[in-house]
């Protein structure tokens, strides 16, 4: 005869063992002076780009390495590597996010202990990389002009998990009907902590202030004096 | 989309739990979820069912409670829930004002489950 039917406390956070391995991969980067940072957006919003003109700037100060999370092609590690940066792709295997332990693989393969920045370009999309912690010190997005200013009311989570949000492709603000006042309103009231850049990785244009916050966080992270 | 990965987190919980508690099989498992993650309640038991498949929670029903959008005003500090993702087209309830921060509405839960 079956037992009776009994309920069972379970109170586990769901993605706990994600959580769990993201914490430990956060302080043994600490503890090796490798700052980890994770940046997603929509495919298509310039990530690749925002990268290569971070390591134009940031390149000389900085070890950087790069950790590439496009789903089927190389195209992306390709044309990071040709900047003459260690650059490792990610398999997924097809899964539209990247989470803690891919990114533990990826960080042996690339040799993280000699490096001072790893950047994780994450699957190109707005909704599953929110959900997965990888680990990372920041978590960085773009949004740029072309997708939108209604975007934080479509994807709210991913507004709330990021620490830094650079609006890109500000070149299309004069061609679009992209309300910068009340997309920036509708960011903070998601997130009031978030730091946020407007500029054009294409141009140039508000490069520095995006480039200059992101030395300070890295050399406070390391201990040492901004350049 | 990421139903899968997520499901398959919580069938590991679910079946480290019932073979702490002895139990033969599992009937139903209550999850609580903020209204933030897009979560499709559908696929998520259509990747569970698939997953628990030959298991002690083959079979088990998922109960989702949702969890909603909390925020908060920030002039009469009143808390108040809404629809996420109308909350550019509202005011406080309380004294109207329209700035306010989101507090809460990513929960991500295993409450319980019901086991013999």
């Amino acid at each position: 005869m079956m037992s009776e039917i009994r309920v069972i406390e379970v109170k586990e956070e769901i993605l706990g063992d994600n959580r769990r391995e993201a914490d430990g991969l956060r302080e043994s980067l600490r503890a090796g002076g490798t700052f980890l940072l994770n940046l997603m957006s929509s495919p298509g919003a310039g990530k690749t780009t925002l990268i290569a003109r971070t390591i134009e700037s940031l390149g000389q100060r900085y070890r950087i390495g790069v950790l590439e999370a496009d789903i089927e092609s190389t195209v992306d590690a390709e044309r990071i590597s040709a900047l003459g940066v260690p650059a490792v792709q990610i398999r997924t295997g097809g899964f539209c996010h990247v989470d803690a332990f891919m990114v533990k693989n990826a960080l042996d393969a690339i040799g993280a202990s000699a490096l001072d920045i790893v950047i994780i370009e994450n699957v190109g999309n707005l909704v599953c990389p929110a959900e997965f912690d990888t680990g990372a010190h920041m978590n960085a997005m773009i949004l740029s002009v072309p997708e939108g200013d209604d975007k934080p009311l479509k994807y709210p989570l991913m507004f709330t998990v990021c620490d830094a949000l650079v609006v890109n492709k500000t070149d299309y603000l004069g061609m679009s009907d992209f309300d910068m006042p009340a997309f920036r309103q509708r960011v903070l009231k998601l997130n009031r902590g978030m730091a946020i850049f407007e500029l054009s990785a294409k141009t140039g244009r508000g490069l520095d202030a995006w480039t200059g916050w992101l030395d300070g966080a890295v050399s406070s992270f390391l201990g040492r004096p901004a350049g | 989309m990421h139903e899968l990965p997520v499901m398959q987190s919580v069938l590991v919980v679910v079946l480290r739990h019932a073979s702490l508690h002895r139990v033969g099989r599992v009937h139903s498992i209550r999850l609580r979820v903020g209204l933030l993650s897009d979560l499709e309640p559908e696929w998520m038991q259509r990747y569970f069912d698939h997953l628990s498949a030959g298991t002690v929670a083959e079979g088990a029903k998922l109960v989702v409670e949702w969890a909603p959008a909390v925020f908060v005003c920030l002039k009469c500090s009143n808390r108040f829930e809404l629809d996420h993702k109308r909350f550019d087209e509202v005011a406080c309830p309380s004294c109207g004002e329209r700035d306010f921060r989101l507090v809460s509405g990513r929960e991500y839960h295993i409450v319980d489950m019901e086991a013999q």
